[in-house]
């Protein structure tokens, strides 16, 4: 198990991510791993050969190393790195256990689908993927706390003075590359500082988008007694739907009248594959109406053209981390 | 043989586990094959090179650090990781043995059912309820000693800064300092609170399983 396992393991995770999610993995593979891997390791790699102390009592250093160093920097950066990545893992286990659910409910029900999209963000999964940023935000800035408490700033002194015991009387002590230290723990603390940013902004970002669901729901509501699948609430067909009005140069007057169509009687179909039955609500046909009576195109609405972008570039630059962890380590 | 061929052969194992299983895997291969790959091996690197004593006796040193140190942490928790694993390869076993006479009995059977017999997740009832029981009972009972040994071993989870020696062919009572004290300390209480995890889990597995039994 080292830095390249884990990137594999959380890579799957940027399937479930918002498009800042995808921008945080980056940053923290690239900016924050990688340079740590590559690059601070080697700096700290002589801390304790190299940290020298006035004096020729045996044990003097180490009980001063010891003293100025209670953990080494590297490690609180491996240990943040760690625990600062595994929130993700969250959100992958919740949409593992839903498609666990979906496929005992479509084993028991023949074929019906319990969730059209489990990965989407609806529901309990919107909880879980708000949770793992506060902790995500939580652990990174609990981290740096504890840098700056641990020693006193984010400072990196040429000489200390030590009198702890052995030592016969207060003794100089002298650090290894104090001002290489210096600018990495300068780095780190920038780049740990712009991931918890990203994290607010993602926050935001979610807790925005879902209060403009929740005033478009209040709208154009309508009651139904039958169970609503999260998932297929969708912003698919809002998306077809702006895209029918656009390409028909003025808004439909109908768009959003409510039409007293029965429940099983939905154009609405996935023309092939596993879902064919896809379950919709009812109430969902005054917008159904207006749009392209075929089938919708999963992947347009999944995947906009800035979107697939945006995969291809931290697919790329996530593989590329990858290639130069396994060359280093 | 190596941290990763372990996790490949384990997570085979995790298709037919409980979600607490999957859980308490993910918690031993990140929070402590990880930690102790990455952080770990490099505080206890200088162990010996570093652990000075105050001395110039030949063989002072050495035959005080082997009475202080007889096992060092990292060995000590490379093993209890490995026993920790293994029980979960008696499930494995269990399944590939069920597999095997499964496929005896389709072998005149249909193509497409010997290739789901290989993907499929067999429920865990009967006697793979019980080689499922006994791998969570050994996984507690390795966890429980090895973190016994630890604390006997080294009385408690504290590492002391200065020890005091006087073994042959040291000539007094000498003082002994062993090197980063303090952030050994820091990783033997993060890996017994792991352990203590990983614990409480399988405690929980074995609870689930139990209730789900009485239940049946």
């Amino acid at each position: 198990m080292n830095w390249g396992s884990l990137e594999e393991l959380l890579s799957g995770v940027n399937k479930y991510s918002t498009a800042f999610g995808r921008a945080w993995l980056s940053m923290v593979f690239i900016f924050r791993v990688m340079v740590f891997v590559v690059a601070a390791q080697r700096v700290w790699g002589d801390e304790s050969k190299d940290f020298v102390c006035n004096t020729e009592q045996p044990g003097c250093t180490n009980v001063c190393y010891d003293h100025f160093f209670p953990i080494s920097h590297i490690r609180l950066w491996a240990l943040q790195l760690i625990f600062v990545t595994c929130p993700s893992l969250m959100v992958t286990g919740h949409v593992k256990y839903r498609e666990m659910k979906d496929l005992k409910y479509a084993k028991q029900h023949k074929g019906k689908h319990m969730y059209a999209h489990p990965e989407k963000k609806r529901g309990g999964l919107w909880w879980t993927y708000l949770l793992s940023l506060i902790f995500k935000a939580g652990f990174d800035a609990g981290f740096l706390y504890v840098l700056y408490y641990v020693y006193e700033g984010y400072d990196m002194p040429r000489l200390s003075k030590c009198s702890v015991f052995p030592c016969p009387n207060t003794v100089d002590c002298y650090i290894s590359r104090p001002t290489e230290k210096k600018i990495f723990t300068l780095f780190m603390v920038v780049s740990s500082a712009v991931c918890i940013f990203m994290c607010i902004c993602e926050m935001i970002y979610l807790i925005f988008k879902r209060i403009e669901k929740f005033t478009k729901k209040v709208q154009h509501r309508s009651y139904s007694s039958l169970r609503v699948d999260p998932t297929a609430s969708n912003q698919n067909i809002t998306n077809n739907k702006v895209k029918k009005t656009l390409s028909k140069g003025k808004p439909s007057p109908d768009l959003f009248k409510p039409t007293s169509e029965k429940p099983g009687d939905s154009p609405f179909r996935r023309s092939s594959g596993p879902n064919a039955s896809l379950p919709v609500r009812p109430p969902m046909n005054s917008l159904i109406s207006e749009l392209n009576p075929h089938k919708l195109d999963p992947r347009e609405t999944k995947n906009p053209p800035n979107m697939r972008i945006l995969q291809q570039f931290t697919s790329l630059s996530l593989s590329f981390s990858l290639q130069a962890l396994n060359s280093s380590l | 043989m190596s941290w990763p061929a372990l996790y490949a052969q384990l997570v085979g194992a995790n298709r037919h586990s409980t979600s607490l299983g999957k859980i308490w895997l993910s918690v031993l291969f990140i929070f402590r094959v990880m930690v102790l790959v990455v952080a770990a091996e490099s505080v206890w690197g200088d162990e010996q090179s570093d652990f000075t004593c105050n001395t110039l006796q030949p063989g002072c040193e050495n035959v005080c650090y082997d009475q202080f140190f007889p096992v060092s942490h990292i060995r000590l928790w490379s093993l209890q990781l490995v026993f920790v694993s293994t029980p979960t390869l008696l499930v494995s076993m269990y399944v590939a043995y069920r597999n095997h006479c499964d496929r005896r009995r389709l072998l005149q059977g249909q193509e497409e059912e010997l290739e789901t017999l290989k993907t499929r997740r067999l429920p865990i009832v009967g006697a793979l309820w019980w080689t499922y029981f006994c791998s969570l009972v050994f996984k507690m009972l390795f966890e429980g000693s090895f973190m016994y040994v630890l604390y006997v071993v080294y009385d408690g989870f504290e590492m002391p800064r200065l020890v005091q020696c006087d073994q042959w062919p040291c000539p007094n009572l000498v003082d002994c300092f062993i090197s980063r004290p303090t952030e050994k300390t820091i990783f033997t209480v993060f890996m017994a609170t792991a352990s203590s995890i990983c614990m409480v889990l399988n405690l929980a597995e074995l609870a689930y399983l139990v209730a789900k039994a009485l239940n049946r």
